[in-house]
């Protein structure tokens, strides 16, 4: 079967890329675009180790078509730090610990960045539920939330 | 050893030196790898849960295009049971050559029967169902209750229980005193039997690898494993490959928890790649990790305490089985060792029985056994308490292990701090908080202790001091806790500079001494023995290249703050030489810095814990719900405090999973029917409340900085922290795992009571 080319936008750089009609995003992404900090814990959207952003609104890669990438704007986690400058989450998780294996942290930092986007003032409830789609199975959870509302604070500060 | 008492950066939340690439993406895990020419494997699997393997037939598949290689277990080194056992480790290689590749019969739904390697994973996977398998179906069982029964179908024909076939195979037990002189003095005995379900490690990352074999059989593995030399001599034993062939790199590791002491795909990744000539990368789906990896294991405990009315145990017995799962080797010794081992109990008798069924072999997982056997001990710990009206912590303080106690799996204890866990809790602001309204849902609090072993064992260690004046340190452990981080603070408090001046890497197998597996809680305690003894040599090198240059002798020089420094006028007036300068004038005075040290580390200290644990209960959902939680335990010396407590609520988080969800759920035709985690329950972000930590630290004396092995212990006490405080709320007691929305829901509508004596 004829492979397909895809025109898109990928951390804010115009980027194509050919895949199979049934590839997933997270294919692409973790095949020909060779952005691996993407993970697939499950390929069934369970774990959201693979989590992105499709046109700002946060999706596991391995629920989505990579050919619906077509003419959209995707970020990952190589695009949340700006050159040597971490975004405040990423630092963040460093401070606090809020990361151990790390197969999750991907997934976690970028879904926490869309949660912020959209909420700046989380409840810790707020964030325990917006979470609810990202397993970690290291940290129990405790110091990535505590880490998320430390941002957040320190974001609102600013 | 002296303990070092000058602080600078041990006891610090330093940052984790893995952690810039986990937080940008850059880490590299097994699966992130890729070679030029790489080609795909895939794995056939037994769709039963038990058949005789009567032919396999692999033409179809080998015509197939794109299709490099195919193995089956001809390809694979066979270890033939009547010879006897060949152990690495506490792995039987009878067992893993059978379990890797299935010879004369499929033991379990997914059994691997055979392997392709292929251009694409698309066309591996359309050769796997080209392969013609020709079974003969057998009978099956999966609970213990049904592998044990006089006519169960035998897995093992050659194993015998008393003198007949059987599924058990395999009993231990620890004694001390006589229990029926024991339990005669009791004024109250009670007598309680529990079962809990095969769980899941549940690590996100699934097993991967990619091998390349070059044509003179030099053999390169990345892995994700918890030990790049078990993979090493796992791979060479299957494979017939010599160790000093195979470089095995450790790939950062997605999570292990005991499930990635074993190989799986390794050895099939590299008879593909020898046969194809092409790099293989293997990569398992989630559904194969739940169906072909060990979980832990099922159980069946039976609990009888006996205590005299002033709240003194006077005897106890327990008895745990096991499910093994296809092969022998369930972990009883966890169970039967460490459940009754927070306390000085006269006579005891603790049995362990390892039965196999038809289901996938078991791997370690935290603590293993232990959380299973102390779910019954601590539940029944409970009851006695009640009957006695005693605070269970009193109760539990009455009958404290503490130095000098004999344990029943033999050691006398030296200075321990399981008494002081249980003071911290009840002196802890939650254990004396209100347990607060719930709105028309029960609340209920519940305590419960538990004891891992720890372990010592086999570590390696180079320091380096780069020409600059910096550090390297490699080390032969995959950094599965933040070790990374313990051992950069180790180092740099003992040469007195910046923690960040200390670069922390993990080597491979051809570039660092053999190391034993991450597990046991044995990394930090091992690989801190082995990098102190390394960084105290570089000292003693350091003082007198300075002693050399002042011209006075090495004892007149002392090593503080990162530099030489005289130790007192008397020795003579020089400007401190820092490690810079000295790394600076090293090819002059005498060539490179740097020290390894191996050794066989011993000294390890059991660990202790108490937790205590609020539920609610939702009574007409059936949903319990942690509310809080505290987790104490003598951690020895928080090296790196924020990830002691990361280990401490990482454990706390799998054991409230194992109390209230977790749990593998069979067809009627004996399959995982729950093979992912939307269906295998894991606790989300939202099941959860902050997991408080209160750490004691009892140092360990044996060691040089006081540490006790923390990763295991988290997971022992929880089950029956949970269950004691759904008792608490409800005023009904549980006896199985996990206590699942469906389950409360039907006790609550059929009360069930166990009777005591």
């Amino acid at each position: 079967m004829a492979k397909v080319h895809v025109t898109t936008t990928i951390n804010g750089e115009p980027m194509e890329f050919l895949c199979e009609p049934s590839d997933t995003m997270l294919d692409a992404l973790r095949g020909p675009l060779a952005l691996t900090g993407s993970k697939e814990g499950c390929a069934s959207g369970d774990c959201g180790a693979c989590s992105i952003t499709l046109d700002d609104r946060l999706i596991c890669s391995c629920l989505m078509l990579a050919v619906e990438a077509q003419d959209h704007e995707i970020r990952t986690i190589e695009g949340m730090a700006q050159g040597d400058k971490l975004h405040p989450l990423q630092q963040k998780f460093l401070e606090m610990a809020a990361l151990q294996c790390g197969i999750c942290t991907s997934g976690m930092l970028v879904a926490s960045d869309a949660l912020l986007r959209k909420n700046p003032k989380p409840s810790e409830e707020e964030v325990r539920f917006w979470l609810a789609g990202n397993l970690c199975r290291c940290t129990g959870y405790d110091k990535i939330v505590r880490a998320v509302m430390e941002t957040a604070a320190e974001m609102r500060a600013q | 050893m002296n303990l070092v008492t000058n602080n600078k950066w041990i006891g610090q939340r330093t940052i984790r030196p893995d952690g810039m690439d986990k937080v940008t993406g850059r880490a590299q895990f097994a699966a992130d790898t890729t070679m030029p020419g790489m080609i795909w494997g895939k794995v056939l699997r037994s769709p039963h849960p038990h058949a005789r393997i009567r032919s396999i037939d692999t033409s179809r598949a080998e015509k197939l295009p794109g299709v490099k290689a195919v193995v089956t277990s001809k390809d694979i080194v066979d270890f033939p049971i009547e010879k006897g056992a060949v152990m690495l480790g506490i792995q039987d290689m009878r067992w893993m050559c059978r379990n890797v590749m299935a010879r004369d019969k499929a033991l379990f739904p997914g059994h691997p029967i055979a392997a392709v390697a292929a251009t694409t994973e698309a066309i591996a996977a359309e050769a796997c169902k080209l392969i013609d398998v020709d079974y003969e179906v057998l009978p099956w069982s999966i609970e213990i209750d049904d592998a044990i029964k006089p006519d169960a179908p035998i897995l093992h024909e050659f194993n015998k229980f008393d003198g007949k076939p059987s599924n058990i195979v395999g009993r231990l037990d620890h004694k001390k005193g006589d229990i029926a002189e024991g339990f005669k003095k009791a004024d109250i005995v009670i007598e309680r039997t529990f079962t809990t379900r095969p769980v899941h490690q549940g690590y996100i990352e699934p097993h991967a690898c990619l091998i390349s074999v070059a044509p003179d059989g030099k053999t390169t593995i990345w892995s994700s494993s918890q030990g790049q030399f078990m993979v090493r001599a796992m791979t060479a034993y299957l494979t017939g490959i010599p160790q000093s062939d195979i470089r095995a790199i450790p790939a950062e590791i997605g999570g292990g928890f005991g499930g990635k002491t074993i190989v799986y795909l390794e050895p099939l990744a590299t008879l593909l790649a020898k046969k194809s000539g092409r790099p293989v990368k293997m990569v398992m789906t989630r559904e194969e990790v739940m169906r072909a990896t060990g979980p832990t294991s099922g159980s069946k405990s039976t609990v009888k305490i006996g205590a005299t009315k002033d709240g003194k145990i006077v005897a106890a017995h327990g008895t745990f089985y096991l499910q093994a799962g296809a092969f022998p080797g369930s972990p009883i010794r966890g169970a039967a060792g460490c459940s009754f081992t927070p306390y000085d109990i006269p006579n005891l008798l603790s049995e362990g029985f390892d039965v196999c069924s038809n289901r996938s072999k078991v791997a370690a997982y935290r603590a293993p056994g232990a959380p299973i056997g102390a779910y019954a001990v601590e539940c029944v710990m409970d009851e006695v308490a009640e009957a006695l009206k005693m605070d269970p912590l009193d109760f539990r303080l009455k009958n404290a292990a503490k130095e000098g106690t004999k344990a029943a799996h033999g050691p006398v204890f030296p200075r321990i701090g399981y008494i002081e866990t249980v003071e911290a809790a009840k002196s802890s602001p939650h254990y004396a908080a209100p347990l607060g309204d719930g709105h028309g849902k029960p609340r209920g609090r519940g305590v419960a202790s538990g004891f891992w072993f720890n372990a010592g064992g086999e570590s390696s260690a180079q320091v380096n001091i780069t020409e600059d004046g910096n550090v390297v340190v490699t080390t032969g452990h995959p950094d599965i806790g933040g070790s990374r981080a313990g051992i950069a603070n180790i180092c740099a408090e003992l040469l007195g500079i910046d923690y960040r001046r200390v670069s922390v890497v993990i080597g491979d197998t051809q570039t660092v001494g053999f190391s034993n597996l991450t597990g046991g809680s044995r990394v930090l305690f091992a690989s801190s023995m082995v990098v102190t003894q390394s960084t105290e040599k570089i000292i003693q090198t350091l003082r007198e290249r300075a002693a050399k240059i002042w011209e006075i002798d090495p004892e007149a020089v002392k090593w503080e703050n990162g530099a030489a420094h005289p130790v007192s006028p008397n020795a003579g007036q020089f400007e401190p030489l820092t490690l810079e300068q000295l790394a600076e004038k090293a090819p002059a005075m005498g060539g490179p810095i740097g020290a390894g040290v191996q050794l066989n580390t011993q000294g390890a200290d059991g660990g202790f814990g108490t937790h205590v644990c609020d539920v609610e209960v939702d009574v007409d959902l059936g949903i319990a719900r942690v509310i809080r939680y505290t987790a104490v335990q003598d951690v020895g010396r928080a090296i790196h405090p924020g990830y002691v407590e990361g280990q401490l609520q990482g454990g706390v988080a799998q054991g409230i999973g194992w109390a209230l969800n977790e749990e593998y759920i069979y067809t009627k035709e004996g399959k995982v029917d729950n093979p992912g985690f939307l269906d295998y329950r894991m606790p989300v972000c939202s099941d959860l409340p902050m997991i408080d930590c209160i750490m004691v630290e009892i140092p360990n004396p044996k060691h040089p900085q006081g540490v006790k092995g923390v990763g295991e212990v988290p997971l022992v006490p929880v089950m029956a922290a949970v269950a004691n405080a759904i008792y608490n709320a409800l005023g009904k007691r549980f006896y199985a795992l996990p206590m699942s929305p469906p389950k409360v829901v039907e006790a609550l509508e059929s009360p069930m009571q166990q009777a005591a004596e």
